[in-house]
């Protein structure tokens, strides 16, 4: 069991728990343990456990990864397994929690593209929560389209889910961008008042709802 | 285990693209179920409940394969009949009612099954009698006489709110009582849980008396459902509270099966317990969709309420 108050146990006994691990629960408290530990030298085998169909455990391993944070990146980007969906859901979860933009390009093909919805669905989030003020301001604009293209096509996704990720992508760039910029704020807007209208699932529509108000408190809910 | 949380998603919509991308139409749909090739039947009924495509002759034949004497198992089952029952629940026309109610008697478990769920989702209360008889096969003693008595019983226990705050408890001392009724051993004779979710759903509050001591059935999946059934005939949050415990069960498959009937009754109470059992994402926010939907239906004001912002604040954390 983690336990706070206890000085960090040695990194190498942390990663052979994890690898040692025999039974679910057990898989499911090393990964808790490493991922607290917040040890860099941990990443690959957080990414591995990310592939291990335990719900749990990978739950932890994407907070290990998303505290851990930049130096996380390059390496799930280079682990992204492309023949577990589940385990490429959990890593694209990891890219949005860290929101750094170099997940960017993979985060916009994820959510065009994949076949997986948990994957679609996690890249539609992620597109919102990217950290646009670590991007290099010359690529920002065209960064920041491509990101509003992308969503406003996964708006369109046949499973409900990836519809409500969609949103609440939208409802995070809308407000990095501001109201006069290059007419983004307004197609996104425009969007949800057209969605908040015409999609067919109940719980959409509410968080088209929710993202309006909390967008543009004054103009929605007429 | 192998398990899909993609399959698992509810979601899939009969557009037209959506047709369109497979590889059959309507009408070859229906030609193949009156084909002589057993396996294109056997898909065309899946499929015409999969698009429910609800067209007169596609719900005809597919009663008529309700019948069917020609696709059988090793084991004597009726793989047609099977998908013809849940095809015709998914398509929804309520002439399917009365022969769905004559497939209860069928000899195959898993079409009996089947044509609980479909009557389920038909939502007709003239599959409450039939379906009634069938779950009386995990009761013993089941005189007319001693339901009669043992419906007072209940509902002295029912109508003081308050004084049995858990029903397992009031229960017990129920099945204590000289009218103890579920059958002591494991009983894997009719798909109770199925006949059980139906009658909830169709509304058979008189019928909790016989509902209720499945609470105490030896299956859990049979528990979760009686207690999903009680809490849509009382109302009252302790039978959703068993399914919270349910989420904190060592067996995931159960735990998926607890998140499916919260997400079914749309408890409350339920929402945080669902962010956080050890379960796949997808079924999570499935569940917790339920939950949403049901509290959006209920306040019928356009202001979001605190409780609908909170399960859509916990539905984001999960995308």
């Amino acid at each position: 069991m983690p336990n706070p108050q206890s000085p960090v146990a040695n990194p190498q006994s942390l990663i052979r728990a994890v690898e040692e691990a025999d039974s679910s629960s057990k898989l499911l408290d090393a990964v808790e343990e490493l991922s607290a530990a917040c040890l860099p030298e941990a990443i690959p085998i957080l990414i591995a456990a990310l592939g291990y169909n335990n719900p749990g455990a990978a739950v932890a391993a994407v907070d290990g990864l998303v505290q851990l944070g930049e130096p996380a990146v390059r390496p799930l980007l280079q682990l992204i397994d492309d023949h577990n969906y589940t385990a490429r859901a959990w890593a694209i979860r990891a890219l949005a929690g860290i929101g750094d933009p170099r997940g960017l390009d993979t985060l916009l093909d994820a959510a065009k593209n994949d076949f997986a919805l948990s994957v679609r669905r996690a890249a539609a989030r992620g597109l919102g929560t990217v950290k646009w003020e670590e991007m290099a301001s010359e690529k920002l604009v065209s960064a920041q389209e491509s990101a509003l293209e992308a969503l406003l096509i996964v708006c369109q996704d046949p499973e409900w889910v990836v519809r409500y990720a969609a949103v609440t992508g939208l409802e995070n760039l809308a407000k990095a961008v501001t109201e006069t910029e290059n007419g983004f704020y307004s197609k996104i807007l425009v969007k949800l008042e057209e969605m908040a209208t015409k999609d067919e699932e109940i719980a959409v529509c509410s968080r088209v709802n929710l993202a309006r108000e909390r967008i543009s408190p004054t103009d929605t809910l007429r | 285990m192998s398990y899909s949380t993609e399959e698992n998603s509810n979601s899939i919509s009969a557009t037209s693209e959506t047709i369109q991308g497979e590889s059959l139409t309507v009408e070859q749909a229906i030609a193949n179920l009156k084909g002589s090739d057993l396996g294109l039947r056997f898909y065309a009924a899946w499929w015409l409940g999969r698009f429910r495509v609800n067209e007169g002759e596609a719900v005809t034949r597919l009663i008529t394969a309700l019948e069917d004497e020609d696709d059988r198992t090793p084991e004597g089952g009726y793989p047609l009949r099977r998908n013809a029952a849940r095809a015709l629940g998914k398509i929804g026309d309520e002439q399917a009612v009365n022969p769905l109610i004559e497939s209860l008697k069928c000899s195959d478990f898993y079409v009996r099954e089947a044509a609980a769920q479909s009557l389920e989702m038909l939502g007709d209360p003239n599959s409450v009698p039939p379906l009634v008889e069938l779950l009386e096969k995990g009761l013993e003693n089941s005189s007319t006489q001693e339901n009669l008595h043992i419906t007072d019983n209940l509902n002295a226990v029912i109508a003081t709110p308050g004084s049995n705050p858990n029903p397992l408890e009031s229960h017990n001392e129920f099945i204590k009582s000289p009218e103890k009724k579920l059958i002591s051993e494991p009983d894997f004779k009719e798909p109770y849980d199925a006949i059980i979710e139906a009658l909830g759903t169709l509304g058979a509050t008189q019928k909790i008396p016989l509902i209720k001591p499945f609470l105490e059935h030896p299956i859990p999946r049979i528990q979760y459902a009686t207690a999903r059934a009680m809490y849509q005939l009382t109302g009252e949050t302790s039978y959703g509270e068993i399914l919270v415990r349910a989420l904190e069960v060592d067996d995931l498959q159960l735990r998926r099966t607890a998140l499916s009937d919260l997400g079914a009754i749309g408890y409350m109470g339920a929402a945080e317990a669902i962010s956080e059992t050890l379960a796949e994402n997808s079924l999570k926010l499935i569940s917790l969709k339920g939950l949403l939907e049901r509290e959006i239906k209920e306040n019928s004001t356009e202001k979001l309420s605190e409780d609908a912002i909170g399960v859509m604040n916990l539905m984001d954390s999960l995308l």
